[in-house]
């Protein structure tokens, strides 16, 4: 268990957030940092626009396509951030709390306790009452659909059809969930320290166990083929390239260290995985050989928020306590 | 109390039969004048709210956790709100939950044993019961949550004590003693016991479990005073016929070998009937008084501070819970001897 012995801090610059760190983003090239007290920062150190998107309120989840990103409020409010700054209100649900968002093209969808809902590209509004609170969802790959993660399974919900959402059913509070990018696998994170996937085609459960903590952090590799995930002394990386998903596999084990990974990020052109800890620091890690470079030393609480632009030139990252910082890789 | 522990949130969890009182409680807490902020988290939304204080609505969503152990409920929502609620962080100083009238507190309290993200930020303070001094005696015969209450608390307001007479207030506080004769139990009107009585009680704390003695004979009358000083001389005893709580004594050293299986053991074979356990041990050869305390098959124990010269070295172990077997645990425990 060694620190990363090559470096690449000097390459950060600081990016004073203030506020602890929702999430992260770019916003067409333009870093964006959304913050627990309401609001977004976008553009780097000594040229960053404070957007209030949430005043009086807290963020308490985002998602970002690269070009707008998209928060949920303890106000009740959906909001969409443009890279200048403009604001765009997409949903109000009266006070109740926005914690699970997501968003493909021009549509989005969030939920509130049991209520899911999802707006389509002209403006349409349907929704679905869970049997439980949702705790994450996501659009599926193919069609204008989603999938719900709740209290004993998954719904996967067609908002446009009238026929009620299937339900993939496994014991259990599933919290965060995610669709490989061919759509083939499903994966939610769980209350018990597990992962539990589906293969679509056939409904086949898959489990994800041994974690010491909830898994609350998932990426998957630009390839579809790896899953790096938080929630271990080191990012648990799970291969999905077979047809069998990581049955009967065992996971690679990037980046171990004395300190819990809290956030993952995949480079998006290459198998390199960014990964944040408790302590603060972060590190790149190669899948291949699992050679690493430090990012950031460790300090100032735990990473909170990860994410690369579209190149893979830049990464961002974010803290509980406020803190962030942006690295550039040399060329 | 270490640093973190000072650290964490307190969480005071409000319970009570309906009508008892809980949201008279709740706004005085929040409209005095105390300096202090709580985040509040409630059933029905809307209902109460006073500027400066956040408010929120929950579900109350009771899972069975798919770990194997058939009486380890939490709260769903709660491990969801306290985890939104810590991007508000600074900006309030302690959370209150209120559960529905016919709410079992042990999945409220099993989350802070069961949620490793709950258990780093916020601490469970103390479960505080209203009772309703009219109507306590028939809901505990009819009303399985409202005894279920009564076991489970730290602190019990018995409030409406002026629509009974002392000869019924007494009878009532009998009841509850036989049940739990270890919580704190104060009398009240329209809800009028002191704040600091009943939140930041520290219950939960291993570091102020320093006496489990029964409060038999102390009943707190403060401002009530009926006119009877001996009054309290008077209580009856009373057995409740499934609920009890069983508190056994071993004098000299305990040998931790024989009481970590049998206190493993106990609990999690006897756990959906225990509802709430705690105890000081005095393992052989060992300077550092041995503390625990538990929710049906939930344990929490560490070493704690040594035993003073002065201190007689002598364990103690208390369980609330329904259809005990009294010789079982006693002589389970006794056999446990050095």
């Amino acid at each position: 268990m060694t620190e990363p012995t090559s470096s690449l801090t000097q390459h950060v610059r600081p990016l004073p957030a203030g506020a602890p760190v929702v999430g992260a983003a770019f916003l067409a090239g333009e870093p964006a940092l959304a913050l627990a007290d309401g609001v977004v920062l976008i553009g780097e150190n000594g040229a960053q626009r404070r957007v209030a998107a949430h005043p009086e309120g807290a963020i308490l989840v985002a998602r970002s396509d690269g070009g707008k990103l998209v928060t949920g409020g303890d106000d009740g409010r959906v909001v969409s951030i443009g890279a200048d700054g403009s604001l765009r209100d997409i949903a109000d649900e009266k006070g109740r709390w926005i914690d699970a968002l997501a968003m493909r093209g021009g549509a989005f969808a969030w939920a509130a306790g049991r209520r899911a809902s999802a707006r389509d590209e002209a403006g349409a509004i349907r929704s679905f009452e869970a049997p439980t609170t949702v705790r994450g969802l996501c659009f599926l790959p193919k069609g204008y659909r989603l999938a719900l993660a709740h209290y004993n399974g998954v719904s996967l919900w067609f908002p446009n059809a009238a026929a009620a959402p299937s339900l993939l059913e496994w014991k259990g509070s599933h919290l965060d969930a995610t669709v490989s990018p061919d759509g083939r696998f499903l994966v939610t994170s769980m209350q018990e320290n597990a992962l539990h996937g589906w293969r679509l085609a056939d409904a086949r459960n898959m489990r994800m166990t041994g974690y010491p903590g909830k898994t609350r952090s998932l990426s998957w590799s630009h390839d579809g083929h790896w899953l790096a995930t938080s929630g271990a002394d080191a990012c648990v990386v799970w291969p999905f390239k077979d047809k069998d998903g990581p049955m009967g596999k065992a996971p690679r084990e990037c980046g171990v260290r004395a300190a819990r990974v809290t956030q993952a990020a995949f480079h998006p052109r290459a198998l390199v995985v960014a990964i944040g800890y408790s302590d603060g620091l972060a590190l790149l890690c190669r899948l291949a050989d699992g050679a690493e470079i430090l990012a950031r030393a460790p300090g100032e609480g735990a990473i909170s928020a990860l994410c690369w632009d579209a190149q893979g030139a830049r990464l961002l990252f974010g803290l509980e306590t406020g803190a962030a910082g942006l690295l550039t890789l040399p060329a | 109390m270490t640093d973190a522990a000072r650290e964490k949130i307190p969480v005071t969890v409000l319970t009570g039969y309906l009508g008892a009182g809980k949201t008279t409680l709740l706004n005085r807490i929040l409209s005095e004048p105390h300096g202090r902020r709580y985040a509040v988290i409630v059933n029905e939304f809307g209902e109460i709210g006073i500027d400066g204080d956040l408010v929120v609505g929950a579900d109350e969503e009771v899972f069975e956790m798919n770990n194997g152990c058939i009486c380890c409920t939490v709260r769903g929502d709660l491990i969801r709100i306290i985890e939104g609620l810590m991007k508000r962080k600074g900006k309030f100083d302690a959370i209150i939950v209120e559960t529905t009238g016919l709410a079992d507190p042990a999945p409220v309290a099993q989350t802070f044993f069961v949620d490793e993200d709950v258990r780093n930020v916020a601490r469970l303070d103390a479960v505080v019961t209203i009772a309703d001094a009219k109507w306590l005696a028939q809901r505990l015969r009819d009303a399985p949550e409202a005894k279920n209450q009564i076991a489970f608390a730290d602190v019990i307001v018995l409030n409406k004590t002026d629509l009974v007479s002392a000869g019924e207030l007494r009878e009532v506080e009998a009841r509850i003693r036989a049940i739990n004769p270890y919580a704190r139990l104060h009398r009240a009107q329209r809800c009028d016991v002191a704040i600091a009585e009943v939140l930041e009680r520290r219950a939960f704390d291993l570091d102020r479990i320093l006496d489990i003695e029964p409060e038999f004979l102390v009943v707190d009358d403060h401002d009530h005073d009926h006119g009877d000083p001996h009054h309290a001389h008077g209580l009856k005893h009373y057995h409740d016929e499934d609920m009890q709580s069983i508190g056994a004594r071993l004098e000299g050293d305990v040998d931790p070998d024989k009481f970590m299986p049998w206190i493993n053991r106990l609990t999690q074979e006897r756990g959906p009937n225990i509802l709430r356990c705690k105890g000081i041990v005095a393992f052989k050869d060992d300077p550092k008084r041995f503390v625990f305390q538990g929710v049906h098959m939930m344990l929490d124990g560490e070493p704690q501070r040594d035993w003073r010269p002065e201190e007689k070295r002598e364990s103690k172990v208390v369980f609330i819970g329904r259809d005990l077997d009294e010789d079982e645990i006693r002589e389970g425990f006794l056999a446990c001897a050095a």
